[in-house]
């Protein structure tokens, strides 16, 4: 809480950059995937001032009987906008929230949905309950005023993965892990849209700070024997094939057998932070940084791997 | 701790030196005071060949990985590694015999700082570089996970390691369980380990280091040694400040 007042504080000092984003507008654009399925596409970014933490995809599916929503975004202010957007496609009411897994771009907009069932996997409400209220300081420290009002709110409804029909949508709740220990993946089956979450990242270097390798290797195993006709990652623009998740495959065996190499040969964080990164990925934004940022999360088990009792 | 802190002050604030201080090139307003607390009895360069490579941004507070490589300075005496706004700056002191001028080892940041190493040469000067890092903050006054969990105590003391023969070195990687608490979590005094020393068997002396506050729980630490017999088994001892005794054999 000190830490966003402080925050409040240094960004009225900085006027001119506040002025810029003043109107704290997102600018949130739905765009049509499918039928009855939009999206709203974030920046292949990290959290910036400049981008308010619009980094990440949420969308929503237009049923006979209301709309379901996908995601709530980095913010209160996103979620607000979000159904602003959303009225302007239906005036349908808002059925439900399905939240993907429990990372802070991806739920912080909850506030926005009061009153409507917000549903995640038990394991992502956990997470949320442990972690939200650490992860809002931070968006706060990264993002600045375009979070002002955000508070964490835990999902009100505990899902289990099956297949629910929603006015007229056959709509398959998935659950799987690897990148958190509860990924949600939503396969519409009436119009073939397969909403990931951040089980794929599409051109956009994936993030690992609660990621299990083999568990996520499985899981997008699982998702390809899915008959999707658009598939919409969490984070870059939708894919129309399975190269998207060949994609976040490779680059997943890249890292585990290059930690492995690495910690065999006795690198160093740092030393295995400056390796060459090959070619094949050099199409996904911040590469070099989430590299980075993977060492510190996922090197330690390599290295506690080839130590041995020493004393 | 307290008392330590007012020292300090007392000992900024009367800090006047008899020479003018190379400009910082990382442009802290603590840089002056650092020189006062770790550097004041040699006179400092900036020189570019002391390398410090660390990420610029400290995704886990709590364990900050920094590689120092002094190796283009060839034989040097001590190695000081400090981190300007942590509040205790002081991270750890390296004094290779037989070993390369290197050193890798993860550390707690509390906010964005200049790490810098400086190295003593034996012309008596210390040689400075390093880098800032930037970081959310909070590495510092976090309770350790030890802590937390209750279950520290298990594994003190106990050394995880092991000892690669390249080409121009030894290398020796180790994790070594301990708390490693810095004293500025309420409740909870600092306790740490002080000092670690490295020998062959056959008692050749390697280097020592004395280690601080700063660094990581569950300390991991690479060193490259240059025994003259490069199918040395080497030998690890040091303790904490609480008196506890620790050693450990690392075979090729």
């Amino acid at each position: 809480m000190m830490l966003r007042v402080i925050n409040a504080l240094l960004i009225s000092l900085c006027l001119p950059l506040a002025t810029l984003a003043a109107e704290f507008d997102y600018q949130l654009n739905p765009v049509k995937v499918v039928k009855d399925t939009y999206i709203f596409e974030g920046k292949t970014e990290d959290f910036t001032f400049g981008n308010g933490g619009n980094i990440v995809n949420t969308g929503f599916i237009v049923t006979s009987n209301g709309v379901v929503v996908i995601d709530t975004g980095p913010s209160l202010r996103y979620g607000e906008q979000m159904r602003k957007a959303i009225s302007n496609v239906t005036k349908k009411p808002i059925l439900r929230v399905y939240l993907t897994h429990h990372h802070p771009d991806h739920f912080l907009g909850n506030q926005a949905f009061k009153g409507i069932p917000i549903y995640a996997l038990g394991e992502t409400i956990t997470s949320i309950n442990n972690e939200g209220a650490g992860f809002t300081d931070n968006l706060y420290l990264m993002v600045g005023d375009w979070m002002r009002g955000t508070d964490s709110i835990a999902p009100t409804k505990t899902v289990e993965p099956g297949v629910v029909n929603l006015g007229g949508h056959k709509i398959e709740i998935l659950g799987f892990s690897g990148h958190t220990v509860g990924d949600l993946a939503i396969f519409d089956h009436t119009t073939g849209a397969l909403f990931s979450g951040d089980l794929i990242f599409h051109k956009r270097t994936l993030t690992t700070p609660h990621a299990n390798i083999s568990l996520w290797l499985e899981t997008i195993a699982a998702l390809k024997k899915k008959p999707f006709k658009v598939l919409i990652p969490g984070h870059g623009p939708k894919s129309l094939d399975k190269q998207a998740m060949d994609d976040v495959s490779d680059y997943l065996r890249w890292i585990d057998v290059t930690f492995k190499k690495a910690s065999e040969d006795g690198l160093s964080m740092t030393e295995l932070m400056a390796q060459p990164i090959p070619k094949q990925f050099s199409g996904n934004a911040l590469l070099k940084e989430e590299f980075s940022r993977s060492v510190t999360h996922l090197y330690a088990k390599y290295e506690q791997a080839v130590f041995k009792r020493a004393n | 701790m307290l008392k330590k802190l007012l020292f300090l002050l007392l000992f900024f604030s009367a800090s006047a030196f008899s020479y003018d201080l190379p400009k910082d090139p990382l442009a802290s307003v603590q840089w002056d005071d650092m020189y006062a607390a770790f550097l004041k009895e040699h006179p400092a360069v900036f020189d570019e060949k002391v390398i410090v490579h660390a990420p610029v941004f400290a995704e886990d507070p709590m364990n900050v990985p920094i590689t120092v490589d002094a190796s283009q300075l060839g034989e040097v005496k001590e190695i000081i590694i400090f981190a300007d706004f942590n509040p205790i700056p002081l991270i750890a002191k390296y004094y290779p015999v037989k070993a390369k001028p290197t050193l890798s080892f993860r550390f707690k940041i509390q906010q964005a700082s200049p790490v810098r190493a400086a190295v003593l040469t034996d012309d008596g000067v210390w040689h400075v570089g390093g880098m800032w890092v930037n970081s959310a903050g909070g590495g510092c006054t976090v309770a350790s996970t030890g802590r937390l969990v209750g279950d520290w105590a298990d594994y003190l003391g106990e050394v995880y390691g092991k000892e690669w023969v390249n080409e121009d070195a030894n290398r020796v990687r180790f994790l070594i369980h301990h708390p490693m608490d810095t004293g500025l979590v309420p409740g909870i005094p600092a306790f740490y380990i002080e000092e670690l020393e490295f020998e062959t068997e056959a008692g050749e002396e390697l280097a020592s280091i004395k280690l601080y506050e700063p660094i990581n729980e569950n300390p991991v630490l690479t060193f490259d040694f240059t025994p003259d017999n490069k199918k040395s088994t080497i030998l690890m001892s040091g303790a904490d400040n609480n008196g506890n005794e620790f050693e450990a054999r690392f075979k090729p």
